[in-house]
């Protein structure tokens, strides 16, 4: 900078005469008021958020009040909307996503923090883990549809089904689409922010824990496993709530291999609907104000559901951390 | 000593595992990418992808010219809205912040954080593109901004906070006011920060679908007019992939590739920088 430093540049700005005292103050306030007024633009923006989806939605919420988290129907012909076959899809995919994510993540983030074995991989894994959570929701929703559904029709679907066909989860045919290929999809989506959250966790757990427990002649898997673990088990949780608040909403990886069909089906090889991938799909075409109205209220749960996962989640984090999660 | 054998076994177990979770991880990412760049390259040497737009089904030919442009335009838009909107707000949070409006304004923001990237669609819908009567690339502009801001605004207060006490003191000392030292000293020392902050929100942006839904619509035409509706990247992937023409499939992957290494690009461009600066 040819201006010189900062400091210097402040020292040959005019001195302020007396008289001009109170502007100088002035300018101060501007920039202080200017700088609260934005911030009280992202309180503003966030009622507007839920404004926007109540006043829309209440068509449907006078006609359909609470019965329409109860109604199995979602008929546009007959103007009939109920939100049960995609309240159930997006729980159970999201159910499996993490049933998936958990073991795999924890392990993962357990690699990262704790085992001193094999680390040249550490840092591969970490550019792995970043690299997937930079690729976009749509690019996996693509690999997904014309890689994963194939796969899963042909091979695991089949397997499970012979397998451990005498559960009614694995029992029915298989095309593919449906709850259990978008379980898996969310479980690799929700990946990066399970092992980057559980990591920061493990990695605060203080040192002398782990070095106490060594001391005393536990292997590393026994540090791990009844000291480690207990000690972050809050934050943990915390993260698992994060993962599942991201499971909840995603919307376009998910509207492109569950099959959109309005059923509920005990087989996780059925087809099925989730809170986003409804609104994705019929959002643009639905006519009418109850139609559109039923569209809005269904986003309006989602909202609700999401908001009430990540308050919980941040509240556990910070209770275990004490200190900021920061937007992971 | 046999018992002992058990524990080892049972500790070289758990590393295995451990081994095996990290492989989980990785063979994903690993197979995604091989196949965006496996299917996707041959669309992308297509003459013409980068420079017509689509051509009418059944005509062979036809790129994406489109959809880049609106991908920028709109991305663009919605960066200009956020990051001055943001870096301001993150100001505020660092500098005058420490009370309980900040803690509200910073939990808020969190929440924001969290909500799925649909609602943003929706909310566009319902502020623009409800009260204009007709889709438009501002609207997808605007909900983008919205999906930006926490982003740029808890990245501009990290960085900030992070600069030393004592810089903010000296300038005082030499009889700045406090708005001059922030934007003179506070700033200019953080600024590396708040461009990586902009750069991972733009990178973020620039991939999402779910928002641009019901706001930019899509458009088979070349728009740059931002009160009309405009095709993007994103959309183009979602659509065509779920077209029975394997020519427009095929431009599907392409277009994800583009929009993978577009996203590679600014996460690696925002690395040097904060290399760069911190030297």
């Amino acid at each position: 900078m040819s201006r010189g430093t900062a400091a210097e540049r402040v020292v040959r700005a005019p001195l302020v005469a007396p008289g001009r005292q109170r502007r100088f103050l002035s300018g101060d306030r501007i920039f202080q008021g200017l700088a609260l007024a934005s911030a009280a633009m992202i309180l503003l923006i966030a009622l507007i958020f839920v404004v926007a989806l109540f006043i829309p939605a209440l068509p449907a919420i006078r006609r359909f009040g609470l019965a329409f988290f109860v109604t199995r129907t979602w008929d546009p012909v007959r103007q009939n909307f109920g939100a049960l076959p995609a309240l159930y899809g997006t729980l159970v995919t999201s159910a499996i996503g993490l049933v998936i994510a958990f073991p795999v993540g924890l392990g993962s983030a357990l690699f990262l923090a704790e085992e001193a074995r094999l680390g040249f991989l550490r840092g591969p894994l970490s550019f792995a883990v970043e690299l997937l959570a930079g690729i976009p929701s749509v690019v996996i929703g693509l690999w997904a549809f014309f890689i994963l559904t194939p796969l899963m029709r042909d091979n695991v679907d089949p397997f499970l089904r012979s397998t451990f066909g005498f559960v009614p989860l694995f029992q029915g045919t298989a095309n593919g689409y449906g709850y259990l290929t978008a379980g898996v999809v969310l479980a690799i989506m929700v990946l990066p922010i399970m092992i980057a959250l559980s990591r920061d966790v493990l990695r605060a757990v203080p040192r002398a824990l782990r070095e106490a427990s060594l001391a005393l002649g536990a292997t590393k898997a026994e540090t791990i496993w009844s000291v480690i673990l207990p000690y972050a088990r809050v934050g943990i949780t915390g993260a698992v709530l994060l993962s599942l608040g991201r499971a909840l909403g995603e919307t376009i990886a998910v509207t492109m291999v569950i099959g959109n069909r309005p059923v509920i089906s005990a087989s996780l090889f059925s087809s099925g609907y989730t809170l986003p991938s409804v609104l994705a799909n019929e959002f643009t075409e639905a006519v009418g104000p109850l139609y559109q109205g039923s569209l809005f209220y269904l986003g309006l749960v989602l909202v609700l559901i999401t908001i009430a996962v990540n308050v919980l989640a941040r509240l556990l984090i910070w209770r275990f951390s004490g200190s900021d999660p920061a937007s992971a | 000593m046999s018992r002992l054998l058990a524990r080892i076994m049972l500790d070289r177990l758990v590393t295995a595992v451990i081994v095996l979770c990290v492989m989980l991880t990785a063979i994903p990412v690993l197979v995604l990418l091989l196949f965006v760049v496996i299917r996707g390259l041959p669309g992308m040497l297509t003459p013409g992808f980068f420079t017509s737009p689509p051509h009418p089904f059944g005509v062979p030919g036809g790129g994406v010219f489109n959809a880049i442009i609106g991908t920028l335009e709109i991305v663009g838009i919605g960066s200009l809205l956020a990051v001055p909107f943001g870096a301001l707000v993150g100001i505020f949070l660092s500098e005058y912040g420490r009370n309980r409006i900040g803690d509200t304004v910073r939990f808020t923001s969190d929440v924001l954080t969290g909500l799925p990237s649909i609602a943003f669609g929706i909310f566009g819908y319902t502020v623009l593109v409800a009260t204009l009567h007709h889709f438009s690339a501002i609207s997808a502009s605007v909900a983008l901004a919205v999906l930006m801001l926490p982003v740029v605004l808890r990245a501009t207060e990290t960085a900030l906070v992070l600069v030393p006490q004592s810089l903010r003191e000296a300038g005082l000392a030499l009889g700045a006011a406090r708005w001059r030292v922030t934007i003179e000293i506070v700033v200019p020392a953080a600024l590396g920060g708040i461009v990586t902050g902009a750069l991972l929100a733009m990178a973020r942006a620039a991939g999402e679908t779910a928002p641009l839904l019901f706001t930019a619509l899509g458009n088979d035409f070349t728009q740059v007019n931002p009160l009309q509706p405009m095709g993007a990247l994103s959309l183009t992937v979602f659509k065509n992939a779920l077209l029975p023409y394997t020519e427009l499939q095929n431009q599907a992957w392409a277009a994800a590739l583009l929009l993978v290494i577009m996203v590679a690009v600014t996460n690696i461009l925002a690395r040097i920088y904060v290399r760069r600066i911190q030297r």
